[in-house]
């Protein structure tokens, strides 16, 4: 027989739902569709041609290129930082693993104005990689120094569990067959976090997306070189665009439920993989 | 001659075949720490610096300002709304969720982790669509004088949804793991539904509850991009902290702006420490549960 829920003789359950369901509702469903049902007053070449004009698609290209770039470099980075604190001891290694979450918890723009006044020509780094030709701040390298702040705890974070309840068994198992440690690496350890590299990638990659608090300092902002599409929108917003704003912000959700559908299957994946082995 | 290799003990053989090289692990902890050092450690120094390079005066006269008090009083405002807001969805979604089973469960939880996957200038964006003038109830508020858009109501509820999943994210796992037979013999034994609540679940879940508020908190007062869309930018007014912090750095008054950012990287700072000592006091709290 078809049951919406199973018993139970603990009491709320209606109140609990309902009150969940109308908040959701009211807070997010509902604004959200607002974007949608907007955007449907657009014809289909009305709208084709708002979310396709060179500017945008120059946003577009900047905003996945950086944030792909970064989330790379986090894949990278933060495995070896995850490794490290799971693995290696060291002093002060308490208060390093604290900070990583540090991009959690720094508003975007604080982290903003401080990388832009870093990596400007005057700032503590940028007049080191000024005199190589190198200019990060107002460029579209800024940005990827940004999103790949912002991206930092993510990698580290999914993968750093995942190393820590890997059983030495296996490796130990390795190393008698005489495997020697790359060998254990590439073959044991690393298919068995791969699954959480990826979550931790694509987590990354969309937050990075949607940043816009911690670039727009850093990006300079010019049309068609640095201006990523979540600036786009609000400069849209201030022209009072509405109709452009709106139907850029629906692509860009469209690309953020298809990365969450994405995500909730890597994690899946991962957490069956966790459970086989 | 006797040969000059002794076999090496099985712990040693062990060890090495278990271990990298000593060159490697230092090389790896090296390159780990210059990377961290470079993202993360000098940007946070560089905030507290550049906000005190002009001296404490200047630095003392950005934070006491009265546009800057007013930032502060108006983030604390909104914080004070926002969290306990979710703080009570938290626990209803965590009840609902983990105490029963329904169907379409995995889709309510995918749900409320939404607001976390969409980019806060959109968060804004569809409650200009919903609040604003040109939105679905713009000429009924302004008919009826009211005010949702570029004012301080329009920053709680932008703030509200990019927070919505911080405290049931961490409640739901937590009370997933903790069941439901304890609640179950409370009401056996004749508890009413509050009474459980709050004499068994409640001291259950608390750690779990102050570590979500902890960064629901930080998130509320520090968020920027869905803030701004809605805010309408107006000084002493509507003008949150991050806001201010902007409106002076566009301003090039950087001492200023890097002095009130350096409120809020302290208040990131707090926030990590708190989450650690929760994390700590939790590992030793479980470990003491195994013995």
């Amino acid at each position: 027989m078809y049951t919406f829920k199973q018993h139970s003789i603990l009491p709320g359950f209606n109140l609990a739902l309902g009150f969940t369901l109308l908040y959701l509702s009211l807070i997010v469903l509902i604004p959200l569709s607002a974007a949608f049902i907007r955007t449907a007053e657009l014809t289909w070449p009305e709208f084709w041609a708002t979310v396709t004009t060179p500017r945008v698609l120059a946003s577009y290209r900047l905003t996945f290129g950086a944030s792909f770039a970064a989330a790379c470099v986090n894949a990278v980075f933060g495995l070896l930082v995850a490794w490290v604190l799971v693995r290696y001891h060291f002093p002060g290694k308490k208060i390093v693993d604290a900070l990583v979450d540090l991009p959690f918890a720094l508003p975007t723009a604080v982290a903003g104005i401080a990388l832009t006044a870093l990596y400007a020509g005057n700032g503590w780094i940028g007049q080191f990689l000024e005199p190589l030709g190198i200019k990060v701040a107002f460029t579209p390298l800024g940005i990827f120094v940004a999103l790949t702040f912002i991206g930092l705890p993510f990698v580290v974070r999914t993968v750093q569990p995942v190393l820590e309840d890997i059983e030495t068994e296996l490796e130990e198992a390795a190393a008698t067959l005489g495997a020697n440690r790359w060998q254990t690496f590439t073959r044991i350890i690393f298919p068995a976090i791969f699954p959480a590299l990826m979550t931790g990638f694509a987590l990354a990659f969309a937050r990075a997306i949607g940043e816009y608090g911690s670039v727009i300092f850093i990006a300079g902002n010019m049309p068609m070189v640095s201006e990523i599409t979540p600036l786009l929108i609000v400069t849209k917003l201030e022209q009072y665009d509405y109709a452009g704003a709106t139907a850029l912000s629906v692509v860009m959700l469209v690309i953020s439920f298809f990365l969450l559908l994405i995500i909730n299957l890597l994690q899946w994946w991962s957490r069956r993989r966790n459970s086989t082995t | 001659m006797t040969a000059m290799t002794y076999p090496l003990s099985a712990d040693v053989q062990k060890q090495q075949a278990m271990q990298e090289p000593a060159w490697i692990r230092m090389f790896l902890i090296g390159l780990t720490l210059i990377f961290l050092t470079l993202f993360l450690f000098i940007p946070l120094i560089s905030v507290f610096y550049e906000a005190f390079k002009k001296g404490a005066d200047v630095y003392l006269a950005a934070i006491t300002d009265p546009d800057a008090v007013a930032a502060i009083k108006l983030t604390l405002t909104i914080a004070a709304i926002a969290v306990p807001l979710n703080l009570l969805f938290g626990v209803a979604a965590a009840w609902a969720i983990a105490k029963f089973e329904f169907r379409g469960k995995n889709l309510l939880i995918t749900l409320i982790d939404l607001p976390f996957s969409v980019s806060p200038v959109v968060s804004g964006l569809i409650y200009v669509l919903v609040f604003g003038l040109q939105g679905w109830f713009g000429s009924w508020l302004a008919e009826h004088d009211m005010k949702i858009i570029f004012a301080v109501p329009g920053i709680v509820l932008a703030t509200v949804f990019v927070t919505v999943p911080f405290i049931a994210r961490e409640l739901i796992p937590l009370m997933q793991e903790q069941g439901t037979e304890e609640e179950e013999a409370a009401v056996v034994l004749g508890a009413s539904g509050w009474q459980t609540f709050y004499q068994v679940t409640l001291p259950n879940i608390k750690w779990g509850l102050l570590y979500g508020a902890i960064l629901c908190n930080a998130r509320a007062m520090g968020e920027f991009g869905a803030v701004s869309v809605v805010s309408g930018h107006i000084r002493g007014s509507t003008n949150t902290m991050p806001l201010h912090v902007e409106i002076l750095y566009n301003e090039y008054n950087f001492a200023a702006a890097f002095a009130v950012a350096s409120l809020l990287a302290l208040l990131a700072l707090v926030t990590l420490a708190l989450k650690t000592l929760i994390e700590f006091r939790n590992q030793q709290h479980q470990q003491r549960g195994h013995e």
